[in-house]
């Protein structure tokens, strides 16, 4: 991580906490907030008053028109509350001009919206430009941020976003928000127009992101599955952005406050359970590994010496390129692998595990951990046996 | 633009230099070859063909340079003009409740311009502020600002909305985001317009000679009256050609103004 812009002058270094990098967020307090438009009769947001905790997801869900978005967008003020106060960190966000509050405020959009004319490089560099940045700078920043989510620089800092596939444009529309480094992250949908498979494993990026750098997340969802996954705090909101529960996954899934929320969590929550365990905390098997370039009768011997059918083969920097099986390996070195190898970061949950093993033929997947790093596998064996001890403890 | 990247399954990514399609190819490519057949075949008739005295003097190559130089001034002028009057103006068009309000009406009178008989155009500001070069320009800006204008206010209001929330979201300016993501995403719109301005313009020139404006309208209307065939002809065809080669300019300027990634 560079160290923070200037901008960030005026924050009071909130004392961090438990685990993973220093928080780097900021507070979010909301008070008595209204929106009210002009010729409805009931207010959109009806007196939302809500502490977001530096360092901490907190996703926003509800039923659609519930008032989420309103809420989220009322914190940048690209909608202006009737009336209320919205602090954040300590300061009010009237006080500043909405240039220079939004400049602060990180904001990711569904699909990315990256505008079409301008390289990857130009779109993140948006922000840094507006600060004034030196060009030294935002090229450096840039090159990190693709790093950080998981885009070649080399390869990527050039193109349209016409040339990346919707995963990718996500991946860059999350670089752009973080771009300046800002202590808030406002979040709309942010993984609503992807596939599943690319979207599970944009959220286990953003939890490895958040991991290392703690900022304070707002994102609004309508998906609960993804709240439940991404979440530190959930909260759901009923129509006119009234607070039905606010409360951290778990309490929501064991003990919902009422039955709008029960209903709207949805049956099967002891299967939901699965969502809550993460893959870091079941045992990884750990298979052989082979680096790209390395000779490939070495790499068999030392695979059949294990008593093992497959590999995982690394590229220079550790990160998982592909998981062979022997018969697959072919030439004198290991080349890079063609296949789309689906990997499962650390903090993925076991639902998302169950789903990658399945359409894997080892039946099992590639477990990553910070910045795409080689941890291990999982197989079906190490979940059930999970599993199996969990009732061990209920009984 | 908005619809290509919605459309797209999201494993797919399209790679590559921008192409260019058939269509576009041709428009390109015939032209020119065209417009360069038929002018040499204009010099060669005109160098070899039997002329009498009348034909010699008005189809003189001075005279007939002259009147290519003056009708592509006249074009070219008028274009920019409606190019500076009718962009901000389609742009203020677009902004704010009140410029919505307004449009049509602007948009009505704008219509009303381009309907309006252009020789009546021409002959009635003549007679109000004088004969001469400024006059045609000042009554070809009035007929050619439709289209630019139109295009303007539907390439503005055909910008993906979100992208402008993006924009402002991300801490830009309304001027910051008119000028970086509205107007160059809706460039290749107003482009268009442009070029149809340019076509409309390069004909209607060939009035301006009634005002003592200049150009190829001269030997039209000199063929005309001295009963001369041949150079009644000639004229149309220079300005026919004229024409091709302005269409042409307006196809290569809509393409190099088009930003890349769209």
């Amino acid at each position: 991580m560079t160290t923070a812009p200037d901008l960030t002058k005026d924050e009071q270094g909130e004392p961090s906490s438990t685990g993973g990098g220093e928080v780097s967020g900021a507070e979010i307090v909301l008070r008595d907030v209204v929106k009210q438009y002009p010729g409805q009769k009931t207010p959109a947001v009806q007196s939302l008053s809500l502490t977001i905790p530096a360092g901490e997801i907190v996703m926003f869900v509800g039923p659609s028109g519930c008032g989420k978005t309103t809420s989220l967008k009322m914190i940048n003020r690209l909608i202006e509350p009737t009336s209320g106060t919205i602090l954040i960190d300590g300061q009010d966000v009237k006080q500043q001009s909405q240039t220079e509050l939004r400049r602060r405020v990180g904001y990711v959009i569904q699909g990315g919206s990256l505008f079409p004319h301008m390289t990857v490089t130009k779109n993140i560099a948006i922000v840094p430009k507006l600060l004034g940045w030196d060009a030294d700078r935002i090229s450096t920043r840039v090159d990190e941020l693709l790093d950080l989510v998981g885009l070649d620089p080399e390869r990527y800092r050039d193109r349209y976003p016409r040339e990346l596939s919707g995963g990718q444009q996500q991946r860059v529309g999350v670089a752009r928000g973080l771009a300046a480094d800002p202590p808030v992250i406002l979040m709309d949908e942010p993984f609503g127009a992807v596939d599943p498979i690319t979207r599970q494993r944009l959220q286990d990026e953003l939890l490895s992101i958040q991991r290392e750098l703690r900022k304070t997340i707002v994102c609004v969802t309508h998906d609960i599955d993804e709240a439940i996954k991404l979440g530190d705090r959930i909260l759901i909101l009923q129509e006119g952005a009234q607070v039905a529960q606010y409360d951290t996954p778990e309490v929501v899934l064991s003990a919902p406050a009422n039955d709008f929320v029960a209903d709207f969590v949805g049956a099967g929550s002891s299967l939901k359970a699965l969502s809550l365990a993460r893959v870091n905390e079941v045992e990884l098997r750990q298979e052989v590994t082979a680096t790209i370039g390395e000779s490939t009768a070495e790499v068999r011997k030392r695979v059949e010496d294990a008593g093992s059918r497959s590999v995982v083969v690394l590229d220079g920097r550790g990160r998982p390129r592909g998981w062979p099986w022997l018969r697959q390996l072919k030439g004198e070195t290991i080349v890079e692998p063609t296949e789309d190898l689906v990997n499962l970061d650390q903090r993925a949950t076991l639902n998302d595990a169950l789903d990658t093993m399945l359409s894997s033929s080892h039946g099992g997947a590639v477990v990553t951990g910070d910045r795409d790093q080689y941890l291990g596998v999982v197989d079906f064996d190490a979940v059930t046996a999970y599993i199996r001890n969990l009732e061990a403890e209920h009984e | 633009m908005s619809e290509a990247a919605v459309g797209r399954p999201s494993g797919v990514a399209v790679r590559g230099p921008r192409r260019i399609d058939r269509e576009t190819l041709l428009m390109l490519v015939v032209p020119p070859v065209l417009v360069l057949l038929v002018f040499g075949g204009y010099v060669l008739w005109r160098e070899t063909a039997d002329l009498d005295p009348t034909e010699l003097r008005q189809l003189a190559w001075p005279t007939i340079l002259d009147q290519i130089w003056d009708h592509t001034k006249l074009t070219l002028v008028t274009s920019a003009l409606v190019v500076v009057v009718a962009v901000p103006l389609g742009v203020l068009l677009t902004r704010g409740r009140v410029g919505r309000a307004v449009a049509p009406v602007v948009v009505g009178i704008a219509n009303v311009g381009q309907a309006a008989p252009s020789i009546g155009l021409l002959v009635l500001l003549a007679i109000w502020i004088g004969f001469g070069f400024w006059t045609a320009v000042l009554a070809l800006t009035l007929y050619g600002l439709l289209p630019v204008l139109r295009n303007t206010i539907t390439g503005l209001q055909g910008v993906d909305p979100t992208l402008v929330e993006a924009g402002r979201g991300l801490g830009m300016s309304s001027g910051s985001v008119l000028l970086r993501i509205e107007l160059p995403l809706a460039l290749p719109v107003i482009m268009t317009g442009v070029r149809t301005a340019l076509v409309l313009v390069v004909g209607t020139a060939t009035l301006a000679t009634f005002i003592n404006g200049g150009g190829l309208g001269a030997t039209i209307n000199s063929g005309i009256t001295l009963f001369r065939f041949s150079v009644m002809i000639a004229g149309a065809v220079l300005v026919a050609l004229l024409a091709l080669t302005i269409e042409w300019l307006g196809r290569l300027l809509e393409l190099v103004a088009k930003p890349k990634g769209i």
